[in-house]
């Protein structure tokens, strides 16, 4: 490791396939982790491990809004074991905050808390306990503050300003200082096609605060370097955002704060932010040692930002027909103390917010809130997911209203290639809507009664409640329902989107190796083996490793926004082509006196030769590199887009968008209030499935998650205070939960991207969620305007 | 304190362990053993799931003291594990054969792509493989709520549902072969 | 911290007289939870696990002598035809891996109304076999919890058995939570036929600050039966009674709102849980009795 003499017991490893794992573009390759990850040898980042590390502990505000009066630190400094003891005032460099996309966030609170769990000081120590007790020690004098929860109080004319000094490109344009982003859409003329209205719905809609619950804690390890540097092995979505977020905060310049992807346990948004990275550097740099930092589940949930919970008013009109007229529609994100990516999320709120339907003329504004509520950022189909469900019910409302068939009002008015969306831009790429809900609509149903058994006694497991053993069927009424959603893919309104790869091509062992470096983060999607799969298909290669991701490579930009394997797949795919323009020029200066047809045809790498696009050999891979490796190292950007019109929202916002549907089948037990799911059906399109059952793998976890929002996965927040931070109160589903979730995969490509491919990962959580409550309503003949759907309103 | 215990077959010892430390603390940051994870430290998750004597149990709800004496098994150890109980002779520790050989049950995870980013994978895996040991040809229903106590977030468990039945199956056809 | 591992149950009783703070761990799903989250730290740890007798039982002529570390999938496997209440309710509390682990007297040390256990308890009838160094008390369960999270034990006393009467008709158990599997309880409901006597007993459990057992409705439904003459016709139960016990059960609550559920639905569920195992019992006591024609009992899993 460059400038550091001391490297980890456990780090990441180079992930290498030999002959045993196989496939292209378009094959269900195997994981190259896999192996690793079954065995228990794979390195997360809370498996890193340093011979002399001292751990390092947050000590957290119990307050959500409050000045701090004093710290005093003695007593915990005194404690032996503790090497160091950090406040705002320890910090070394003039800059002192940190933020995703508005640098806003304190490292360590100075002066103020504006959240509850808000990191007030830090403590390496000997041991995890020593830290903790430590921390207990620091004395903190805190003077309560007026709190700010909701849209009432953030824009109160008294309210308190929770960022006084804001000087961000937003704040000229809110109409208040606790508003962080606002993001109005006009198009058409409303007035005009709401007289026009033969049938008009309302609604306003709740979303509760979704919590990403990945598995892998918050952890990492960083480790002194002898020029003053550090190197940091983390678990993150986008290792050189972090970067520019750290290093300033350090005074240190970027190259020597050296960051290496540690295995992470799934993310789904909730590592875009910084967790403890800033801090384990700080207390590594402090004490010259090595420290290793790990949330528990408790501080996890402190720890990191969650879905924005949202309120959502809606106006949907129609013709009798069933032709939709307009929309209107207001959607208030809470976005918590700290900006994170609530720009974004507002971004994409509004330019959803119509969903994938044809209509001319709407009236939206979104907009994201500062409040002494939990900070909230990106998590899977941020936005969208919140707009999706209050449409998705309006159509349903619509549609009875209407006395029409909901899957057939929604195909009525499903938009396709060619159409708008609200902010003016035409959808350039396949846009299959009705022909996704023709799919799920025509899958024979599950049959019914599943709990009946042949010795009359019923199986609780297929029931509502369980295991629980709450009902043998009494009081069970099944119920179907719809929903489709849109999302875009990759970074939107005029946001500089690259990634970069470098790919090396040599002989190893008399075997042509092709050696693949990115800094995208593996989360889990499978992005290692698509860009290996990418590999062998452009090189002809069969052994490919994927080195592990770092900052010595640029930046790949964020696993995020359904956008990795198009943008890094894609850098992987031109950096390919580059070094096989090179292997051919070096075959022509090489060898292209012995055949003509290095001159003259169409050439290919297959097999480990170069072959004429007629199948001709004209060499072995393995001659033409000899003992010199070829290597290229290049960026991959999608086409512009640009930044949404300020008042209007107009503009080419979106490089791409991803459309999924979902058919669900529920039985309620109408008594008490408890649903199973029964099944969740899903179609996508997905342009291109790099990797088909990979493809799956996303279109299953991304469905339960939205299930998940369905029944059961809120933070609980009261007085902006946590009611449920651990995994006995914030319950995500278990395989008890889960249905059964067939998938139908469309491939209709995408001209514009690489392989025609179209992000996969978020549109599955979109309409899953929607599909599941129209599902009970259909069963109950409940309104239910809030997720996730609680006992108590179903039966109230 | 001093603990002393097996796990995969092996006496370990670890000093000056802290009387709260749990057995998942002492086999990841004492022992050299940090395939057991460590997702939630309440039960709730079942990614630190071992066998203590076994029976399969939370790592993290065990007290490392009372540990002391007893035999575990991790997801390091499955492969040789299953070996033994399928029979096979005992091997040298460091026999890289023996080491590079999979279990059936994490050999069925990887083929079925029940595995995403991994780190339920050794809780469900210890699960599981008793699972099987127990009831070889479990149904779906035997198989959810064998595995209800270990939480997946990333693949809506069709595929891990898919690994299960998959390494039954194989379990079914070399007993017919034998 | 000390780390206390007594090898005996002699031993046991000496080390918590000595050190009366001492927190006994026998399965920890409790007590390292607390200690993992940093919610506890006691001067004394003490392992129960290396006692023998603490994981044995017995089955007597009237009453099952459950060892307070046995484990739930023990209960599950073994006594679920004596105890087919405390098996149901065993069968839900939270995983495999827990209900390896977890037991009983861990249940009743930690006192918690949403443990799952005390419901079966209340409705089969049990005493709760508490030592000290000083002697051995035998605690109706009934008079065990003695508030949230408190119970009647005194500070140097551990938990040795509970005796459990053995079912003499059809038990039930019933628990409402937010999820299929692995969840607490947002209230749960037990209740148990017991024909020799001519009783019916129940039990409440996440609905009042302590498990409860709703004795108006217990008397209720008894004076009911026998003025009726159910227990010897093994006639259906009429919807009126049925209905009346569940009120009378829903009446005995005295819940909270809390963030898992709203007092008004724990009530309310507690209703509709105590119609349905009533209905789910005494279906099962007409078919068991001669000549009797239903056949459904509990669950299949259970």
């Amino acid at each position: 490791m460059a400038g550091s003499t001391r490297v980890p017991t456990r780090t990441p490893s180079q992930l290498s396939q030999g002959a045993a794992v196989s496939g292209g573009v378009g094959d269900s390759s195997l994981r190259p982790d896999g192996v690793l990850k079954a065995t228990g040898e794979f390195a997360y980042s809370s498996d890193m491990w340093h011979e002399d590390m001292l751990w390092g502990f947050t000590l957290r505000s119990p307050h959500a809004h409050a000045e701090i009066v004093s710290v005093d630190v003695g007593e915990a400094l005194a404690q032996a074991g503790v090497y160091a003891v950090l406040t705002h005032d320890d910090l070394p460099a003039e800059v002192k905050k940190y933020g995703l996309e508005l640098r806003d966030t304190p490292v360590l609170a100075g002066g103020k808390v504006r959240h509850q769990g808000e990191p007030v000081a830090l403590v390496a120590a000997d041991h995890p306990e020593t830290a903790r007790r430590a921390a207990a020690k620091i004395k903190v004098e805190y003077r309560e503050l007026p709190l700010v929860h909701d849209e009432a109080t953030a824009l109160a004319a008294d309210a308190p300003v929770l960022h006084p000094d804001r000087d961000d490109h937003h704040a000229a344009h809110v109409p208040h200082p606790n508003i962080v982003h606002r993001q109005p859409i006009v198009r058409g003329d409303v007035a005009a096609a709401a007289a026009r209205a033969e049938v008009v719905v309302s609604g306003e809609y709740e979303v509760g605060m979704q919590d990403q619950a990945f598995l892998g804690p918050e952890s990492g390890l960083a480790v002194p370097a002898e020029d003053g540097g550090v190197d940091l092995y983390v678990a993150t979505q986008w290792l050189h955002s972090d970067l520019r977020q750290i290093a300033p905060v350090l005074g240190l310049p970027e190259d020597k704060v050296r960051m290496t992807l540690a295995g992470v346990g799934g993310a789904f948004g909730g590592r875009e932010d910084l967790s403890m990275q800033i801090h384990a550097c700080l207390l590594a740099l402090r004490t010259r040692k090595p420290v290793k930092m790990v949330y528990n589940r408790f501080e996890s949930f402190f720890g990191h930002v969650h879905r924005h919970p949202a309120t959502l008013w809606y106006e949907h009109g129609a013709t009798r027909d069933g032709t939709l007229t307009h929309i209107r529609c207001r959607i208030v994100l809470d976005g918590g103390a700290y900006a994170s990516a609530s720009p974004a999320v507002v971004g994409n709120a509004s330019s959803h917010a119509a969903g994938p339907y044809v209509v001319d003329d709407v009236e939206i504004e979104a907009l994201a809130l500062y409040t002494n509520n939990p900070p909230c950022g990106a998590m899977r189909g941020f936005g969208a997911v919140q707009a999706c469900f209050a449409y998705e019910a309006q159509m349903d409302k619509l549609a009875a209203e209407l006395g029409m068939d909901p899957v057939e009002f929604r195909r009525k008015n499903a938009m396709s290639q060619g159409d708008r969306m609200p902010t003016g831009q035409v959808v350039d790429s396949p846009a299959p809507v009705a022909e996704l809900l023709r799919r799920v609509k025509a899958r024979p149903l599950p049959p019914e009664r599943q709990w009946e058994t042949l010795g009359g006694a019923p199986d609780v497991r297929a029931l509502p409640g369980g295991l629980s053993n709450t009902t043998h069927g009494e009081g069970v009424v099944r119920g179907v329902g719809y929903a489709v959603g849109v999302k875009n893919v990759c970074f939107s309104e005029g946001f500089d989107d690259y990634s970069t790869a470098r790919v090396r091509l040599e002989v190893i062992g008399g075997e042509p190796v092709a050696t693949v470096h990115t800094a995208a983060a593996e989360v889990g999607q499978g992005g290692v083996t698509v860009h290996a799969q990418i590999a062998r298909t452009e090189l002809g290669v069969t052994r490919v490793t994927i080195h592990p991701a770092d900052t010595r490579v640029g930046s790949a930009g964020s696993t995020s926004a359904s956008r990795q394997t198009y943008m890094t797949g894609g850098a992987v795919r031109h950096v390919c082509e580059l070094v096989r323009e090179e292997v051919f020029r070096r075959g022509r200066e090489r060898l292209g006196t012995y055949h003509p047809a290095w001159a003259t045809a169409e050439l290919l790498l297959e097999g480990g030769k170069v072959v004429t696009d007629a199948g001709e050999v004209l060499a072995p891979l393995v001659d033409v590199l000899g003992d010199e490796p070829v290597e290229a190292v290049d960026e991959f950007r999608h086409r512009p887009t640009v930044a949404l019109d300020p008042a209007t929202g107009q503009g080419f916002g979106h490089v791409q968008f991803s459309f999924a549907a979902h058919r669900a089948v529920v039985e309620v037990d109408t008594e008490l209030g408890l649903v199973k799911v029964i099944e969740l059906a899903c179609a996508q399109d997905v342009g291109k499935a790099m990797n088909p059952d990979a493809v799956v793998g996303q279109i299953h976890g991304g469905t339960t998650q939205g299930l998940g929002l369905a029944v059961m996965e809120e933070i609980v927040v009261e007085n902006a205070k946590v009611r449920n931070p651990s995994f006995t109160d914030y319950l995500i589903p278990t395989i008890l939960d889960t249905p059964t979730i067939p998938v139908d995969v469309l491939e209709l490509a995408d001209e514009h991207a690489p392989y025609g491919l179209r992000g996969a990962g978020e549109a599955p959580t979109l309409s899953s969620t929607p599909a599941v409550l129209a599902a009970i309503r259909a069963a109950t003949g409940k309104a239910l305007k809030r997720v996730p759907v609680r006992p108590e309103h179903i039966v109230a | 304190m001093r603990v002393t215990f097996t796990v995969n077959g092996r006496q370990h010892e670890a000093d000056d362990v802290w009387e709260g430390e749990s057995l998942l603390y002492v086999l990841r940051e004492r022992m050299g053993l940090p395939g057991s994870k460590n997702a939630c430290e309440q039960g709730e998750c079942g990614s630190c799931t071992v066998r203590l004597d076994g029976t399969p149990v939370c790592a993290c709800l065990v007290a490392a003291g009372q540990a002391e004496g007893r035999e575990v098994t991790t997801v390091e150890g499955l492969p040789e594990f299953a070996r033994r109980r399928a029979g096979g002779a005992e091997r040298a520790a460091g026999d890289a054969e023996a080491a590079a050989e999979l279990s059936p049950v994490q050999q069925a995870f990887i083929d079925a792509g029940a595995v995403q980013c991994g780190f339920c994978t050794p809780g469900l895996l210890v699960a599981a493989d008793e699972l099987i040991e127990r009831k070889p040809q479990p149904s779906d229903a035997d198989i959810r709520e064998a595995l209800s106590g270990n939480l997946c977030r990333c693949t809506g468990y069709e595929k891990i549902l898919d690994a299960v039945r998959l390494a039954a199956a194989r379990a079914d056809e070399t007993r017919e072969v034998v | 911290m000390e780390f206390l591992r007594p090898a005996s149950w002699e031993e046991a009783l000496a080390a918590k007289a000595e050190h009366p703070s001492a927190v006994p761990i026998a399965g920890g799903t409790d007590v390292m939870v607390e200690i993992n989250f940093d919610h506890r730290r006691p001067g004394h740890l003490m392992d129960l696990n290396r006692i023998p007798e603490l994981h044995e039982w017995e089955v007597g002529d009237e009453t099952v002598r459950l060892g307070a570390s046995v484990p739930y999938s023990e209960v599950i496997d073994r006594l679920a035809t004596e105890l087919p209440g405390l098996a149901l309710a065993s069968h839900t509390v939270g995983s495999p891996q827990i209900r390896n682990r977890g037991s009983v007297g861990g249940n009743l040390g930690a006192a918690s109304p949403a443990g799952d256990s005390h419901p079966a308890l209340l409705a089969a009838g049990a005493e709760v076999e508490a030592e000290s160094v000083r002697g051995t008390r035998f605690i109706p369960v009934e008079d065990f919890y003695t508030g949230v999270k408190r119970n009647a034990l005194a500070e140097d006393e551990l938990i040795k058995n509970i005796h459990i009467k053995k079912a003499d008709g059809p038990q039930q158990f019933s628990k409402v939570g937010t999820r299929n599997a692995m969840v607490i309880a947002v209230c749960a409901f037990s209740i148990a036929l017991h024909p020799e006597s001519r009783t019916v007993r129940a039990g409440i459990g996440s609905a009042a600050p302590t498990p409860v057992r709703p004795r108006a409705a217990e008397d209720f439904l008894g004076a009911a039966l026998e003025e009726g003459g159910f227990w010897d016709s093994g006639a259906t139960l009429t919807p009126s009674l049925a209905r009346e016990f569940a009120e009378l059960c829903a009446g005995a609550c005295n819940p909270i709102d809390d963030v898992r559920g709203s007092a008004a639905y724990r009530r309310r569920a507690v209703g509709v849980m105590a119609r349905r195992t009533l209905g789910w019992t005494w279906e099962s006591y007409r078919g068991n009795r001669p000549g009797g024609t239903t056949t459904e009992g509990g669950a299949p899993c259970a």
